[in-house]
This record gives structure tokens, C-alpha cells and sequence, in this order.
């Protein structure tokens, strides 16, 4: 232990012995298969709807208008407050779905809707004068144009997602969550514990993104290569 | 019969048509040729349907068409045979492979993504999507645009093979790529005292 401001701060080494007594216990997986539920379907949800909506956005350009506010809401009000004000209507065991979906929505929504508006004039024309189907059209010209923006989009909502997901059950702490275990570490003084969470937080975080973003580009390589 | 009566078509301020009339008979073989800016690739447009006249009338022009632009417009990430695929509803892959042997594409590039082909195996791509489409009428703007003397003949022979009686509308500023192409040449030109991109009609030549 390393005293730092009159508080025993726990060394990489007490760190890395408690994690590997957590690891060893089913609470530690059963909390981080709780967590990882509840933000993986937060992004997925956001991931569908800001897709779907910046889609309806393009066609239908009142909805972009309508969605404009919300976008820069979220872009520039503190995540704690969406989460304290979230807390009054909802339990703290859905808090962190709605907030990961709240904190992904903007970013998806925004980088789609950026490369639809962006995308091949040409491509489109083309499209209409060989009487493409809707759905090849969908398949071959709209998703490999929109690849870039949909990876940079996502890689930067997985992280998001995770931040303010355990931001969430931090402060509505959930039974059985990764934020409960943290929150309990912190009320606890356990320093060991809060490093190894945080850690296992980081590492979740970082693997989640590097799977989906290689499933992401595995789907692409597939669709390329048909 | 193909038939563009006094048709005009302005962009903003610029008028790139006035009073300009054309009449294509079916299954024939037209080459629009004139000064670049005379509104060639205007006439495509609106033969395609992808531009409206603002006054005049087009008719006779057939429902479905196929048609090389003047830039490839190929999906880039996908091989020269899904390109084909895509735009070709009763195509099949064989079908599509051997069309663009024809045109002199390896079979070690059939697999590859056309981003990764030369200016001219893009060309002979486009113009395989073009002929293999299901069409009455076919649109070649500019379609041999940067073609070797080989490549050149070698796809205007095929266009002659795959047009079956279908109507051939081509933009060239080459007599022959007309000759090539056995095609008649109608002249857009300004009138005589106008500003070429003010006035146009059209004069037929070598039918």
C-alpha cells in the first residue's frame, strides 16, 4: 500500500492479487455479464434507432429538424445529469440501457445521417436508370458507402457506451452490477477492489469495441467479397 | 420512334438547350457528336430521365434503358462480376464472367475489386454492365473514352454483338468511334450567330 493524501492507495501488485481473488469468485462474472448485458443492448438499440432514424431523417427532413435539439443536448449536457434525472422515473437496474442508448444515439445518428448526405450522386443516378432493386440497392451501393462513417461512428459509441453506462449504475447502483462492486469499494475505502474494477471496466471496454468493430469489418470483407 | 420536339433545358442562368429537336428510329444506331458544352450529355439526360425538359416534349422513349456515363459509376469495393450482377437482374455469374473475356479482361482480375482495375478495364466493365442489362435502349456517353486502339475496336465489336436490334445512343467527339460503331452522326450544334450554349438543333448526317 502507497500512502498518497492520507489514504493508502493500493499498488499495481495488491491490484493485481485482488483481481485475481475476484476472478475466482461467480459474483465477479455474474456482475460483469450484468453490465455487459445492459450496455451491449444500450448500443445495439442506439446503433438500430440512429440508423433507422437518420435514414427517416434524409427522407423526411422535419425529422432531422425535430431530432437537431436532442443531438446537441446530449452533446453538451453532463452525463450526470441525464442519469439523476433519469433516476426519478426509472428503476437503477434499466438505467444504464437507457443511458449507454441516450450517450450512442447522437453519434450514430449524427455519422450516418453526415454520410447519407454525403454519399455517391453518381452511384444513385446509376441505380435509378438499371432499375435496381431496393435492396441490392441498400446492400452494394449505400452500406459500402457509408462504411467509414459507420465505423468511426461506432468506435466511438462503444466507448462512450461503456463511460457512461457504468456512470450509471454507479450512481443508481443496481444489484449485482460492475457499478454496485465499484460503488462498494469506494464506500469500503478498498483500493485494491476500486483499481481492479476500473481495470476490468477498461479491459471490457476495449475488447467489446475491438469484437464488434472486427465484426463490422468480417461482415464487410463477406458482403465484398460475394 | 424517339422524338425530342423543341425541347429547352436551362441550368440556373445558363441555357444548355433552346428549340432542340431530334428524332431516333428504333433499333438504329445515332451518335450525338458537337462542341464539348453543346449539350450532348444533356440530351442523355434527359433521354435517360434523369433531367426534365423545361419546356418542349420527349417521347417514345423506351421504359427500360442501360448506359455507360461519362465516369464509370461502378461500385469500387466489389469484382467486375458482382458489378454486372447488381445491374443485371437475369445475368448469371458465368454469363457475366464471359462477357468480360470478350473484352479482354483476365480471368485473374475477375475476382478483384474494380477500385484496383486501370482507367480502361473500368471502361470495358461499364460497358459490359451496359450491354448485358435488359434493355431497349442503350446509352453510351463517351463510353470509349480512354480505350487503346485494340481495347477500341475490340468493344465496339462487342456493342455490335449484344445491341440485338436494340436502339444505340452514343456521344463521341471521335468520327470513328461513329464509324466503328456503323452509327448515323447527328450534329448538335448552335445556330449560325448564336452563342453555342444558347441556341441548338440538331443536323443529321451520315444516315
Amino acid at each position: 500500500m502507497l500512502p498518497v493524501g492520507g489514504v493508502l492507495i493500493a499498488s499495481p501488485w495488491d491490484t493485481a492479487a485482488r483481481l485475481s481473488e475476484l476472478v475466482r469468485g461467480i459474483a465477479f462474472w455474474r456482475s460483469l455479464g450484468q453490465t455487459f448485458g445492459h450496455i451491449a443492448s444500450g448500443f445495439l438499440i442506439g446503433l438500430a434507432l440512429g440508423a433507422a432514424l437518420a435514414a427517416l431523417s434524409v427522407k423526411f427532413p422535419v425529422v432531422e429538424d425535430l431530432l437537431r435539439p436532442y443531438v446537441f443536448m446530449v452533446k453538451s449536457v453532463p452525463v450526470a445529469s441525464f442519469i439523476v434525472i433519469a433516476l426519478v422515473w426509472m428503476s437503477s437496474k434499466s438505467l444504464s440501457v437507457f443511458i449507454s442508448f441516450l450517450m450512442v444515439f447522437p453519434v450514430i445518428y449524427s455519422n450516418i445521417l453526415q454520410g447519407i448526405k454525403s454519399s455517391d450522386r453518381q452511384l444513385s443516378e446509376m441505380a435509378v436508370v438499371f432499375r435496381i432493386p431496393a435492396g441490392k440497392r441498400f446492400l452494394y451501393i449505400t452500406l459500402p458507402g457509408l462504411k467509414s462513417h459507420i465505423v468511426s461512428g461506432c468506435s466511438t459509441a462503444l466507448g462512450l457506451a461503456w463511460k457512461a453506462g457504468v456512470a450509471a449504475e454507479v450512481i443508481g447502483i443496481p444489484y449485482g452490477t460492475v457499478g454496485e462492486q465499484l460503488y462498494m469499494a469506494k464506500v469500503h475505502f478498498d483500493t485494491a477492489e476500486l483499481f481492479a474494477w476500473t481495470a476490468v471496466i477498461v479491459v471490457m471496454s476495449i475488447a467489446f469495441e475491438k469484437f464488434f468493430l472486427a465484426m463490422l469489418r468480417l461482415f464487410y470483407r463477406r458482403l465484398e467479397r460475394s | 420512334m424517339i422524338v425530342f420536339e423543341k425541347v429547352s433545358k436551362s441550368f440556373g442562368e445558363k441555357t444548355v438547350l433552346k428549340d432542340f429537336s431530334l428524332e431516333i428510329a428504333p433499333g438504329s444506331t445515332v451518335c450525338l457528336s458537337g462542341e464539348s458544352g453543346a449539350g450532348k450529355t444533356t440530351v442523355i439526360k434527359l433521354l435517360l430521365g434523369l433531367e426534365a425538359p423545361d419546356s418542349g416534349r420527349i417521347t417514345g422513349v423506351p421504359e427500360i434503358c442501360s448506359a455507360v456515363f461519362q465516369e464509370d459509376r461502378l461500385c469500387e469495393s466489389f469484382s467486375a462480376v458482382r458489378n454486372i450482377l447488381i445491374a443485371c437482374r437475369k445475368v448469371k455469374a458465368d454469363q457475366a464472367e464471359s462477357a468480360l473475356r470478350e473484352l479482354g479482361i483476365g480471368k485473374e482480375d475477375l475476382g478483384k475489386c474494380v477500385g484496383a482495375f486501370s482507367g480502361g478495364m473500368k471502361r470495358r466493365v461499364a460497358i459490359a454492365r451496359a450491354m448485358l442489362a435488359e434493355s431497349e435502349l442503350v446509352v453510351l456517353d463517351e463510353a470509349f473514352k480512354g480505350l487503346d486502339e485494340d481495347n477500341l475496336k475490340k468493344s465496339a465489336d462487342f456493342v455490335r454483338r449484344y445491341a440485338r436490334g436494340r436502339t444505340i445512343v452514343m456521344v463521341s467527339h471521335s468520327g470513328k468511334e461513329a464509324e466503328l460503331m456503323q452509327a448515323g452522326t447527328v450534329k448538335i450544334q448552335p445556330v449560325p450567330g448564336e452563342s453555342r450554349d444558347k441556341t441548338h438543333c440538331a443536323e443529321k448526317a451520315g444516315f
